[in-house]
């Protein structure tokens, strides 16, 4: 019997404000442990939650982006549990009434386009961070306690591993660009988790379903979910149930393990927190919002490839980037060659930024516009533009002077590479001869040769035609 | 000097310079070294620094200012935050916990001169402050009797005289049933009109801070200088009102609902209370009986919402960050004995009660319906003040009892049978003595209006006060 696989994502980003959601503490990462705290997010007694408005903002900008309905009003709930690093022991979270439901993000899996739902997107305060000394100590970080996030949970509309890898990225890609969050998975400010259940092909009843945690990167979301979904596949023609649990995914060992059971599931106490009084949002408030929604990675692809007919590998990857999707149309905006623009974006400019750790393109697009125009004028070769490229990303002189300074300029004068093609005609007795007796190769080795003693300078086709020209006298 | 003084004579004597902060903050510091043995409403007297604060105050009246409640003595309930003072909240769980900021309502009162801290139930949790983890408070009209809770040390402290005024928390009764055991006049306002910041939460939905004094006038001056909306505190509200207390309730409506006057109620306390009502009807008030919503009801809504948030609210006191904790291997552990050694009985009584309430399967039975009470009870009173400007009840079922009663829960539950209500729904209320009973023990009376016309609440009281001309001193003042 075959299976289906059926995901749903619970992903956590970090909001993107400065301070924290309930008090006037910084959110900035990496700081000295226990530095960005207050009465307030230590849940000292006494102590009371007031909103950050901004949080809010970014939450109704998230769910607009997600296509939800957005709540009439917003009100809090209190998730009861122990642990350590939650100071007031529980969390200030939405569960009676999200901020933003029914939604749903188009993503384009092998060329097809899908929809995959929303449930909801609702906001809630991060926990502290749990750091294990060297002697067994267990200390706790609270800078990170009270950051505000939103928690985006999809329906189980999701049936293929890389297809779950791929919503992740859109979502990410669509935080990212709206300034919602700033996605830094190695900082924990976006974090996924994953619900698995498997059902014999053709069903519609849905099998029981495991919750897969600890997934540090994209690539380890896809791996978890197709090795999760075999393992439930084993486990069912086992003869076996699959039971619900919580597993921790090893992306070393490439494993889950298990983590806890879910049968007596966790009962969190949820009720109304009576500190925060409900809060109506207004029309106006949404309006607003929704007017600050700049055009979303998706539909600036599907834009890409109907205005500059590019491939949607390529716009794929611009687009996913606001920085580099916003540069590239202001080379082409100069009238510049568009496949070559853009192929140098996926190519080489975006393997130098990966390369260097940029967020940015280090030069201005105008540069890129004039490399483009001297390889298309044969003033250079799209080998030597390879080379001034790199030295692009560290030198800030024009591509011309690059080019100059490192006799990389093309050289096309037949007058100057007349003597050159004698010389090498003179040395390759052997060649000459087999080009004669109709080897049609030994002119490449020839073109070859000249290009040696050029160092690359001499333009191939003006060599090819020169050669061609003497070797017929 | 005479032993107890009103807020406003105290004024008076500071502005005519007839005596200085030092010397009538002296005055008190000693009245507490003298009494307090006896009464035990203080859990910390903070004698050094009342005195700088004091001398501090005078240099400032020696200018010429003259602003709010400038050098006035007081005392607050050990539930609110003191920068640098010792907060218990009355439990072993914070005996060594010092905050390292005020409460808003502390700040406000930052010029007048905080005595000390008040002994209080352990949380808030109780009505004789039997529940204190360090002592019971006595009643200063009879030292075998107890003076109420969970603002017991607050109001006995008051009616003895060893503070002008005190600083407390109501979360179902907490500031009117303890002034009205001692004959103090107790006032919980509407909720946000006072900012919560610095009070450790009982019941955040029903928690409001609230004043006792010795008489109508004062306590309406003390909110006035309190209330206010604050940036710390999402639940306050700005609005503001007068104060200015004129007393003249001719035409007032005045409901007198049935509920709290069954058996439920002593017959000496409804006499009383009835008594009082005629009274304010020879006034020019409008008297008539009315229903609002069935009180037994209110009372178990009450503690099942009360207790829900508790558990929430004190599960924060687990050993990890400050106060008590007991040591253990596991973290688990650290937890299981720092809660089981760290809270009294009655804590642990409603932390239990409130997880259960709010535990799935339970939820829908218990929390929710006692939320749908809540409502209707809210609804009940919103329809009374559409047609009456007041309700008139008793304060409490019965006066002060004997400290050695050992009431079972549920009786001492019964306690706030009258007060409750005004918490669920948000509501003002201020008891007032009304009478003595046989044993000469005080008799409190309580007045319940709109949200946000706490000016019709303090005319009637003042009026009422004005007319009864009680004298209710405790023996104790005088026995030096």
């Amino acid at each position: 019997m075959d299976y289906q696989t059926v995901v749903g994502l619970e992903i956590h980003a970090e909001l993107l404000t400065n301070s924290k959601i309930f008090c006037s503490c910084s959110t900035t990462f990496g700081r000295e442990a226990n530095t960005q705290v207050c009465p307030v997010c230590m849940g000292m007694p006494g102590s009371l939650p007031t909103l950050n408005k901004k949080a809010v903002e970014l939450a109704v900008k998230a769910g607009l982006a997600l296509n939800c309905t957005i709540s009439d009003n917003l009100s809090f709930d209190r998730k009861n549990y122990f642990y350590p690093d939650l100071p007031k022991a529980y969390q200030i979270s939405q569960f009676n009434n999200p901020l933003c439901k029914d939604g749903y993000i188009k993503i384009d899996y092998n060329g097809k386009p899908k929809k995959i739902g929303i449930a909801d997107i609702h906001i809630e305060e991060d926990a502290g961070k749990l750091v294990h000394a060297e002697n067994g100590q267990t200390l706790i970080d609270y800078n990170r306690c009270g950051v505000g996030l939103i928690e985006i949970v999809t329906k189980p509309d999701i049936n293929f591993a890389e297809e779950a890898k791929l919503v992740f990225e859109e979502i990410k890609d669509i935080l990212e660009c709206l300034k919602i969050s700033d996605c830094k998975m190695q900082e924990g400010s976006l974090r996924c988790d994953v619900n698995v259940s498997v059902m014999p092909l053709g069903t519609q009843t849905l099998g029981e379903r495991t919750e897969i945690k600890n997934l540090n990167s994209f690539g380890a979301v896809a791996r978890a979910i197709k090795n999760e979904s075999q393992r439930q596949i084993e486990v069912i023609k086992s003869g076996q149930k699959v039971i619900r649990q919580t597993r921790k995914w090893d992306d070393l060992t490439g494993k889950n393990t298990l983590l806890r059971n879910k049968e007596n599931s966790d009962d969190y106490r949820f009720f109304p927190e009576p500190d925060l009084p409900t809060i109506k949002i207004g029309k106006s408030f949404i309006d607003n919002i929704k007017e600050s929604i700049i055009e979303l990675p998706r539909d600036k692809k599907v834009r890409f490839m109907k205005d500059y007919l590019l491939s949607e590998f390529d716009a794929h990857l611009i687009s996913r980037d606001l920085n580099v999707s916003n540069w590239f149309e202001k080379a082409v905006s100069y009238g510049a060659d568009v496949k070559r623009i853009s192929s140098f974006i996926v190519t080489d400019i975006r393997r130098l930024m990966k390369e260097k750790k940029l967020e940015k393109i280090p030069f201005e697009p105008e540069k890129l516009v004039k490399l483009v125009s001297m390889i298309n004028d044969g003033v250079i070769s799209l080998t030597a533009s390879k080379q001034i490229i790199e030295i692009m990303f560290e030198s800030t002189d024009a591509p011309e002077i690059i080019a100059k300074k490192n006799n990389l300029i093309q050289v096309s004068d037949e007058n100057e590479l007349d003597l050159i093609a004698q010389v090498v005609l003179n040395e390759n007795k052997e060649a000459v001869d087999d080009y004669k007796k109709g080897k049609e190769k030994a002119i490449l080795y020839l073109t070859g040769q000249v290009m040696k003693k050029t160092r690359g300078s001499a333009n191939p086709i003006v060599i090819n035609k020169l050669l061609r020209e003497k070797l017929s006298n | 000097m005479r032993p107890q003084f009103t807020v406003s004579e105290l004024l008076k004597i500071l502005k005519s310079k007839n005596a200085s902060s030092v010397e009538i903050t002296k005055h008190y510091l000693d009245t507490i070294k003298r009494l307090d043995d006896k009464i035990a409403s203080f859990i910390t007297v903070c004698e050094s620094r009342a005195l700088k604060a004091a001398s501090l105050a005078d240099d400032k009246i020696s200018q010429g200012e003259f602003s709010g409640l400038l050098g006035i003595p007081y005392a607050a309930k050990d539930n609110l935050c003191t920068k640098g003072i010792t907060t218990t909240c009355g439990s072993k769980m914070l005996e060594n916990f010092i905050p390292p900021y005020n409460a808003t309502v502390i700040e406000k009162l930052s010029g007048s001169v905080l005595l000390g801290k008040l002994n209080m139930d352990e949380f808030g949790m109780g009505s004789s402050t039997e529940n204190s983890y360090f002592k019971t408070t006595k009643n200063p009209h009879n030292l075998s009797c107890v003076a109420g809770g969970s603002s017991g040390g607050a109001a006995a402290a008051v009616a003895a005289g060893l503070v002008p005024f005190a600083l407390a928390s109501d979360t179902g009764g907490s500031v009117r049933q303890p002034a009205s055991f001692c004959g103090c006049v107790g006032v919980k306002p509407t909720y946000g009109r006072v900012s919560r910041s610095g009070l450790i939460s009982y019941a955040s939905s029903l928690d409001q801070i609230g004043v006792i004094a010795n008489n109508v006038s004062d306590a309406a001056l003390v909110l006035k200088n309190i209330s206010g909306q604050d940036a710390k505190d999402s639940t306050t509200v700005s609005k503001d009102f007068a104060f200015e207390i004129k007393g003249n309730i001719k035409g007032m409506k005045i409901g007198i609902p049935q509920e709290y006057f069954k058996g439920e109620i002593c017959d000496e306390i409804k006499e009383k209370v009835i008594k009082s009502v005629r009274t304010l009807e020879s006034l020019g008030a409008k008297v008539e009986q009315c229903t609002v919503a069935n009180a037994k009801k209110i009372l178990s809504a009450y503690y099942i919402i009360a207790c829900a948030e508790a558990s929430s609210n004190l599960a924060r006191y687990d050993g990890i960050k400050y106060g008590f904790r007991a040591d253990g291997e596991k973290i688990e552990d650290i937890y299981t004995k720092t809660r089981t050694d760290g809270f009294g009985n009655e804590a642990k009584r409603r932390i239990m009660l409130g997880s259960y309430v709010l535990s799935a399967g339970f939820k829908d039975e218990y929390y929710k319906k006692a939320c749908n009470v809540r409502n209707l009870v809210t609804e009940c009173f919103d329809k009374c003040f559409e047609k009456y400007d007041a309700l008139i009840t008793p304060t409490t079922t019965q006066t002060a009892f004997k400290c050695s009663e050992n009431k079972s829960s549920s009786q001492m539950y019964m306690l706030d049978f009258c007060t409750v209500s005004a918490n669920l729904a948000g509501l003002p209320a201020i008891s007032i003595p009304c009478g003595l009973d046989v044993d000469r023990m005080p008799i409190g009376l309580q007045i319940i209006t709109n949200r946000f016309n706490e000016q019709t609440m303090f005319d009637l009281a003042y009026a009422l006060q004005q007319e009864l001309k009680l004298n209710i001193k405790p023996e104790i003042i005088g026995d030096v």
